[in-house]
């Protein structure tokens, strides 16, 4: 559904994702995980379109990503940045209606599309719809962002670290959100830090490192070994999930 | 206060529009008969009604409608684009630069050689400002556009008090400062179809902005991926500063500097209109001609014997109405 083909970004000379290739299915969760400054959102963004590839290119359903037009481009793929932004004191369902924006519709005509409450209702917003989006607490916000990248009902929804500013019993919903939506056929895409979440609710987990893809693998192949190089941390194992445990000592010299 | 339906509040402000249309159409210091006056006009006779119409309220009407309704729709994108409750049209310096190239004409005394200069002078300046401006900014984004505009209207206005400084009379310094206060006074007919083509052109591209001025609410990656190309030649930020270039560089070039109406118009009419962008658009179009077309008539009425000039009228009416507002935010904790 998604495939990204040998692609690389660099900026100012600095090399922040490196030949990376991967393909996303539709109908599973993909998670991307690793460190801080290890390329995920560049990845991200890179598939999203919102970066031009410095090499390689990203195909979406066999189509070269730039001979998509902006508004198929738009309609293919939802995007949720990491970055919630103030919002004006506009409704809430009014901002959820956004996500409609692609398809041409009219302001009403968005705001009565069954889309934009069915997706207040999967992130538990429905009961706030009315409310200025202005008054919503960070964890909210972050909520009516993902409620409006899931309006635009696109095949393809690319998540950056959705679950960050969440408390458990929304971040297992919005986890539990993304599996629904795979079990329907959508290909999910998202940014995680908790490895608890990640292993528990993923299909595939891509481990990335440096600007660089070091793994593609399923959950229960993440060994105690990769995170440790990877993070820096030693784990414990809850039911099969990771759980980051404590840093580890530092190495001899 | 709960936003009123968009048609409501359209229709509400243009029901406003005509009677103030209406108004300075009848208001002057001759009494005449407006309707006979109009039809003179139209049909070529050669009456005082048809003269005083055509030579003096029509134009002084047409150019409020257009001026006030320029600046009051360009102050809303501006707002909604940048996303700061700050944003006017000065900020882009297009007006610095109509007043430059208005203060030169002065300067160069092509003014005595035919009225048409002034106008003609204010809009060649407000392009060539804004051709310097979108040099400037090339790729860069928002924050990009705003410093540019911060650069812009700065040189722009030492550029002018330069001209000030080298002017050798000071009836022609005079002449200037009156100028640069703003007015629709005297103005002639010549000056709106001067005025008409980049008002038309620019606010067209302005009005067509206003999905993607939504989108932006979220963001500008957000804004992208849902279809919409924000930098370029035909992205959302060229139009805007295209548009509020041509607009209201044309509205400057024949009006003069005329502040605070397209800071403060967006402000009054958001709790009518609600905070969605495009629907602040046409309400703050027609909103701004209001404005300015009561700010003239109050000129008329408080004219004795020195006119206030319009550019002092509406900052004496916005500045307070601003304070207002940035107290009601303050109140609020939203700034």
């Amino acid at each position: 559904m998604l495939d990204v083909r040998n692609v690389g970004f660099s900026i100012d000379g600095a090399h922040l994702l490196h030949a990376a290739s991967i393909r996303f299915e539709a109908g599973s969760v993909t998670g991307l995980i690793g460190p801080n400054g290890a390329g995920k959102s560049t990845l991200l963004r890179v598939m999203a379109g919102l970066l031009p590839a410095s090499q390689g290119q990203v195909m979406c359903d066999g189509a070269p990503l730039p001979q998509l037009t902006l508004a198929q481009r738009a309609r293919c793929m939802a995007y949720m940045p990491q970055d919630v932004p103030p919002f004006p004191p506009m409704p809430v369902r009014e901002v959820a209606s956004l996500g409609r924006l692609p398809y041409g519709e009219s302001p009403a005509q968005a705001l009565q599309h069954p889309a934009v409450a069915q997706a207040l209702a999967e992130v538990g917003l429905q009961g706030l719809a009315a409310r200025p989006a202005s008054q919503l607490s960070g964890g909210e916000r972050a909520r009516l962002m993902l409620a409006r990248a899931l309006a635009v009902q696109a095949p393809i929804l690319l998540a950056d670290e959705p679950v960050a500013a969440l408390d458990p019993a929304h971040a297992l919903a919005v986890m539990q959100v993304f599996c629904k939506l795979a079990a329907q056929g959508t290909c999910v895409v998202v940014v995680l830090h908790d490895l608890l979440l990640a292993t528990r609710f993923c299909k595939t987990l891509v481990l990335m490192q440096q600007g660089r893809i070091r793994h593609t693998i399923p959950p229960a192949s993440l060994t105690d070994e990769m995170v440790r190089q990877t993070y820096g941390v030693t784990t414990r194992r809850v039911e099969n999930a990771v759980v980051p445990w404590d840093l580890c000592p530092p190495q001899p010299e | 206060m709960k936003p009123l339906r968009p048609v409501v509040l359209n229709t509400l402000l243009v029901v406003v529009v005509a009677v103030m249309a209406v108004a300075s159409l009848w208001w002057g210091e001759s009494s005449i008969n407006v309707p006979a006056a109009l039809a003179d006009w139209w049909s070529g006779a050669h009456s005082i009604g048809a003269v005083i119409m055509g030579q003096l309220r029509l134009p002084r009407m047409l150019l409020a409608l257009m001026v006030g309704g320029t600046l009051g729709l360009s102050g809303a994108v501006l707002q909604g684009y940048l996303r700061n409750p700050l944003a006017d049209p000065g900020l882009l310096g297009v007006s610095g630069g109509a007043a430059l190239g208005a203060v030169c004409v002065f300067y160069t005394g092509l003014f005595q050689i035919a009225a048409p200069f002034l106008p003609l002078g204010g809009l060649m300046g407000a392009l060539l400002t804004a051709v310097l401006l979108v040099a400037l900014v090339g790729r860069g984004g928002a924050l990009v556009l705003l410093l540019a505009g911060a650069a812009v209207s700065s040189f722009t206005a030492a550029l002018t008090a330069l001209v000030l400084n080298l002017v050798p009379s000071p009836y022609a310094t005079f002449e200037i400062m009156h100028w640069l206060m703003g007015s629709l006074t005297d103005r002639t007919l010549n000056d709106v179809l001067l005025a008409l083509p980049g008002v038309v052109a620019g606010c067209a591209l302005l009005m067509g902005c206003g999905r993607a001025l939504d989108a932006l609410t979220m963001g500008e990656d957000v804004a992208q991926s849902l279809g919409f190309r924000l930098g370029g030649l035909g992205g959302v930020q060229m139009r805007v500063v295209v548009g509020t270039a041509l607009a209201v560089g044309s509205c400057v070039a024949v009006s003069g500097a005329i502040g605070f109406v397209g800071l403060v118009v967006p402000h009054l009419l958001r709790p009518l209109a609600g905070h969605r962008p495009s629907r602040l658009m046409v309400p703050a179009f027609l909103g701004g001609a209001v404005l300015l077309l009561a700010a003239d008539l109050a000129v008329r009425l408080m004219a004795g014997r020195t006119e206030l000039q319009l550019g002092v009228v509406t900052a004496l009416v916005g500045a307070p109405v601003f304070f207002h507002r940035v107290i009601l935010f303050r109140k609020r904790n939203m700034l």
